[in-house]
């Protein structure tokens, strides 16, 4: 399970993980999430700049045979855009939690990660 | 997800070893990938995959008329075929809309095997259709589906990794594309056919019990390895397919769409006397097709998908068929029904990818050529 859910990290139902550092939140999908999806071929743009509220739809993501919305798992400002995963949308699948990330948003309520899961919680969640 | 009403193919067990995610399609329980699409799909166009496609319907027809019977049946010609070899060919309503998309097998001129889309959604529909239209043939119709299993070896090294164990009237190295012969592969009896529908070389392997298939199956895999044999799933099917450019029923072609609209006029044969279809196809060819399927380019933007609108101006011109990233070419493709005057080479066009209106442009067919035309 070590390099399927990383400890350290917040998750959504939806699949989401963030990473804070500061006021900083990094944003991407999870190892489960990708694995679903399978070969992903195209991430949308995200602006930088543009404000979310938490469960806002932060971009749209397709794989050769799907298509699903990520969602932004806190609220806050854009500051920050993985314009090398937009350019090569594989790397979702091969380094979720690293080259992987989708934006990076200057979170305006901090709070709200409390309201996400832990690894281990995420963990029981995606139990199989 | 289990969908107990799904039919399994006699290869369901290997599927579920070799961990396949799977998906129903077309009333089976099928698999859509196993390593990933992407992989598979370079696998078969760079060494060997392998394919269940045990769904696909096998419809016989025996008697003193199959010839006359069959040619009556499909817009190709079939009545000059030799024996042991195989014809692409619309079927069509009076309307001059498809019933199916078939390949036509013929054993001799009593014996014509059609190969149909998958059952029992469509070998059902098609093996009524069949039976309905030969009462007046010296015919009887015979639908093998449940009996037959089937997979299609695709590759550039699926010759070198079949040839030493086929054991038949002729070598396989000898076997041209669109013929097909009886023998014994890996000991099992088999047809086997130089066709596939991924535009590379390769073969489709019938055998006529479920049990034999899955031998075959087996052995592909040990004799295989050393050819970097990967088993491949409906994911890659439809990738391999659509860079190609080889329609896929019910998304290119269907009930609505005639073969003058999508390029496959040169199997409508207008100077045979008579077929299902004919005085319809007559009527359009005279009047004027109203749209064509053409080849779209999108640069960026996403991937367009069946029934996504297409648009020039202010105005609607037609909707997408199929869409896909294409894995060699590393290209976002689509195919289009589009009206007339729409369907020039470099026209541009908008399509409609939720709520947003992506540039696109008409290009040509295929996107990436099948090996018989490279």
């Amino acid at each position: 399970m070590s390099n399927k859910i990383l400890e350290g990290l917040y998750y959504s139902k939806s699949d989401e993980w963030v990473k804070v550092e500061n006021d900083v939140a990094a944003i991407g999908i999870t190892f489960y999430a990708q694995d679903q999806l399978g070969d992903i071929v195209y991430l949308e743009e995200v602006k930088t700049g543009i404000r979310l509220k938490k469960g806002d739809t932060l971009t749209t993501i397709e794989s050769v045979k799907a298509v699903a919305e990520v969602f932004s798992p806190i609220s806050g400002e854009v500051i920050e855009v993985n314009a090398d995963v937009i350019n090569d949308p594989s790397q979702i699948n091969q380094d979720p939690y690293g080259n992987g990330w989708f934006v990076k948003i200057k979170m305006s309520q901090p709070d709200e990660t409390k309201e996400l899961m832990s690894a281990a919680d995420y963990s029981e969640y995606r139990k199989e | 997800m289990q969908d107990n009403n799904l039919l399994k193919t006699p290869l369901h067990e290997e599927h579920i070893r070799f961990k396949a995610r799977m998906i129903p399609f077309d009333g089976f329980d099928m698999p859509v990938q196993y390593s990933g699409i992407i992989d598979e799909h370079i696998a078969v166009r760079e060494k060997v995959g392998i394919f269940d496609v045990s769904h696909m319907g096998e419809i016989e027809v025996k008697g003193p008329d199959a010839l006359s019977f069959v040619d009556y049946l499909v817009t190709n010609r079939i009545s000059d075929m030799k024996d042991e070899s195989i014809r692409y060919s619309p079927m069509c309503y009076p309307h001059g809309g498809q019933v199916d998309d078939i390949f036509i097998y013929k054993v001799n001129n009593h014996f014509i095997l059609l190969v149909v889309n998958g059952a029992p959604n469509y070998s059902e529909k098609d093996e009524q259709w069949i039976r309905e239209h030969s009462r007046d043939f010296d015919v009887e119709i015979f639908n093998k589906t449940s009996e037959y299993g089937e997979v299609a070896i695709q590759g550039p090294l699926a010759e070198k990794m079949l040839s030493p164990f086929f054991k038949g009237e002729i070598n396989l190295i000898d076997l041209k594309r669109f013929k097909f012969c009886y023998g014994t592969l890996f000991g099992k009896d088999v047809l086997i056919s130089r066709t596939g529908y991924t535009g590379e070389d390769g073969f489709e392997i019938y055998t006529f019990c479920g049990d034999d298939i899955v031998e075959i199956w087996q052995k592909s895999f040990q004799e295989g390895e050393k050819y970097g044999i990967k088993p491949c799933g409906l994911g890659a099917r439809d990738t391999t397919r659509f860079e190609v450019s080889y329609w896929l029923y019910g998304n290119d072609i269907g009930e609505n769409i005639n073969p003058l609209e999508t390029g496959q006029e040169w199997t409508v044969k207008f100077d045979k006397d008579n077929f299902i279809g004919k005085d319809a196809l007559l009527k359009i060819r005279e009047a004027g097709i109203k749209r064509r399927l053409v080849g779209l380019f999108i640069p960026q933007g996403g991937i367009p998908r069946n029934g996504m609108e297409v648009w020039n101006d202010n105005q609607k011109i037609g909707f997408i068929t199929s869409g896909s990233y294409c894995p060699t070419l590393k290209k976002v493709y689509a195919m289009a029904l589009l009206n007339l005057p729409y369907t020039q080479i470099g026209q541009k066009v908008r399509v409609l990818i939720r709520d947003k209106e992506i540039p696109a442009e008409v290009v040509n067919m295929p996107f990436l050529a099948p090996i018989n035309k490279r």
